[in-house]
């Protein structure tokens, strides 16, 4: 089985430096007030790791844009979630 | 830009070219704006085209559009771990022209279908997000983007910026999606030899093939798989609903990856070149959590306005239906020189109710929260058939009436009497 970021290293990416498009409103909520971290069950690109001090990492390089992480994180609402700029993000070769 | 639009349409899948291309040929001046680096490059299906929804836009598309193979076969699997029963429907009839349902890959055809649009005169600009709707009061009078000097106006706006629609959130028209609201969908494309493909599912030339799965491949959860053939690539992928993915903990990459080791599957995609994995949300709450549709100077098309009908399968053909069917209600309130007011843009909610849009989406409206609550249709009832099929079909010594009594206790052990009783029940109710 492949790890997933196997398959993300298939994708064709337009990496925009210095502009993430989604973000955590406040980090100390993922790691003290939420019990559940959906968000690193539920993004198919692997995005939001946990660390071991319980802290929540978002690395949105190999994201591919579905929305899942904005849906999921119903409890808290704690994901500013926008498009990234125009021509940036993930270029499906095939869609 | 100073320049001053009839209609901006934001977002250049099927439903916003449908719009934009029905618009221009109309004489209607048209700005049509895409986040992505070319129309397709942000766009994610599996992807079947009804050729239906299209014809009625493009009658003579057959000529030039990228199509990859029309279907000539359906096969319907359920799945046990090591098994699975299903049933296929294939006919000479559906290799004679004109076709009506093919595979395509969605970043060729969009572009495609984009490339038409620019012919009908619509003024296209890619690489350009729209961050926000301009409002005078309730009114929406253009649109933001992330350009410089990036307020654009228009007489009205299309949002077909698909499932997110993060502009119709933003203005306050919808409220944020929930997860059971949704399905979340991954996929991989395998290429092959156009030759393996075609022997491997029994076709020649462009003949295709589609599998529809469900049972153990989602492990509990409700969803489906699929697989469908293109030219020289297959697409493989598996969606379930966002909150059982939440529920049980499964990562949809984890579950793809083991829905690709079934032992009936993975001879299917031996040898393959696994070139691109791709995510999508597939707006599946059904006629219930339909939003807002329209308003002063807005219109809604498309995944935006959670089109898609998941018993069939069918959205793309709902995109295009509701894009054409939107330009078509802004084209008569023009010839009308009337207003495009929500009084009367609710036009367009009119000619949704009396077309297959609207209808089917009704006849399932129950159908989302059914599954939803009842995970056995997914669970119990695959793993059962599956045993009952091993059981029927193994010649082992013992008779077949005693055969019979075994899968029928399987049966109620697993459901009981009153338990399968009220399924039949709920399925009737869902597909009633």
């Amino acid at each position: 089985m492949k790890r997933v970021e196997e398959k993300l290293f298939q994708n064709r990416y337009r990496v925009d430096a210095g502009h993430t498009h989604v973000r955590i409103t406040d980090p100390d909520v993922c790691r003290v007030a939420c019990k559940t971290w959906p968000c690193t069950v539920c993004c198919p690109a692997a995005c939001y790791t946990q660390e071991g001090d319980g802290r929540i990492t978002l690395i949105t390089d190999g994201c591919l844009e579905c929305g899942t992480c904005r849906i999921i994180c119903t409890e808290h609402r704690n994901i500013e979630w926008t498009y990234p700029r125009g021509g940036y993000g993930i270029l499906f070769k095939f869609g | 830009m100073n320049e001053n639009f009839d209609v901006i349409v934001v977002g250049a899948g099927p439903s916003g070219n449908a719009a934009a291309y029905t618009l221009a040929r109309s004489g209607m001046r048209v700005l049509q704006i895409e986040r992505g680096e070319y129309p397709g490059s942000k766009n994610v299906q599996g992807a079947i085209l009804y050729a239906d929804a299209l014809e009625r836009i493009i009658p003579d598309f057959r000529e030039d559009a990228p199509l990859e193979r029309h279907l000539i076969e359906q096969r319907v699997w359920m799945l046990d771990d090591t098994s699975y029963v299903g049933s296929a429907y294939r006919s000479a009839d559906f290799s004679k022209p004109p076709f009506n349902r093919y595979t395509i890959i969605r970043a060729q055809f969009d572009k495609w279908f984009s490339q038409k649009v620019r012919e009908a005169g619509v003024l296209v600009i890619c690489e350009t997000t729209v961050t926000g709707l301009l409002l005078d009061g309730q009114r929406v009078v253009g649109v933001q983007t992330d350009r410089a000097g990036g307020s654009i106006y228009a007489d009205a706006v299309i949002l077909a910026d698909g499932v997110n629609s993060q502009l119709a959130r933003k203005a306050g028209f919808r409220p944020e999606i929930e997860p059971r609201e949704v399905a979340l969908a991954v996929k991989e494309i395998h290429f092959l030899p156009e030759e393996t493909i075609q022997s491997r599912f029994n076709v020649t030339g462009d003949e295709g093939v589609v599998i529809e799965m469900a049972g153990k491949i989602t492990q509990g959860m409700v969803g489906t798989g699929f697989l469908y053939t293109n030219k020289e690539s297959i697409a493989i992928g598996v969606g379930c609903l966002l909150s059982d993915f939440r529920k049980q903990k499964t990562s949809p990459y984890a579950l793809l990856d083991r829905m690709k080791a079934h032992p009936a599957i993975a001879p299917l995609l031996a040898g393959g070149e696994m070139k691109e994995y791709t995510a999508h949300l597939i707006p599946e709450g059904g006629y219930h959590s339909i939003p807002p549709i329209y308003g002063d100077g807005w219109l809604m098309v498309g995944d935006a306005g959670m089109f898609v009908n998941g018993v069939h399968r069918e959205g793309s053909n709902l995109a295009m239906t509701t894009g054409r069917l939107a330009a078509e209600t802004l084209i008569a309130l023009r010839s009308e020189r009337k207003p495009f007011s929500a009084r009367n843009l609710a036009r367009y909610r009119a000619s949704l109710d009396e077309s297959f849009v609207m209808r089917d989406l009704r006849k399932y409206k129950n159908l989302p929260r059914i599954v939803e609550k009842n995970p056995q249709f997914f669970t119990a009832y695959p793993e059962l058939m599956n045993k009952a099929a091993h059981t029927l079909i193994s010649v082992d010594g013992v008779d077949k009436k005693a055969k019979e009594r075994a899968i029928r206790q399987r049966f109620v052990a697993a459901r009981s009497r009153l338990g399968l009783l009220g399924d039949f029940f709920k399925l009737w109710r869902a597909f009633e």
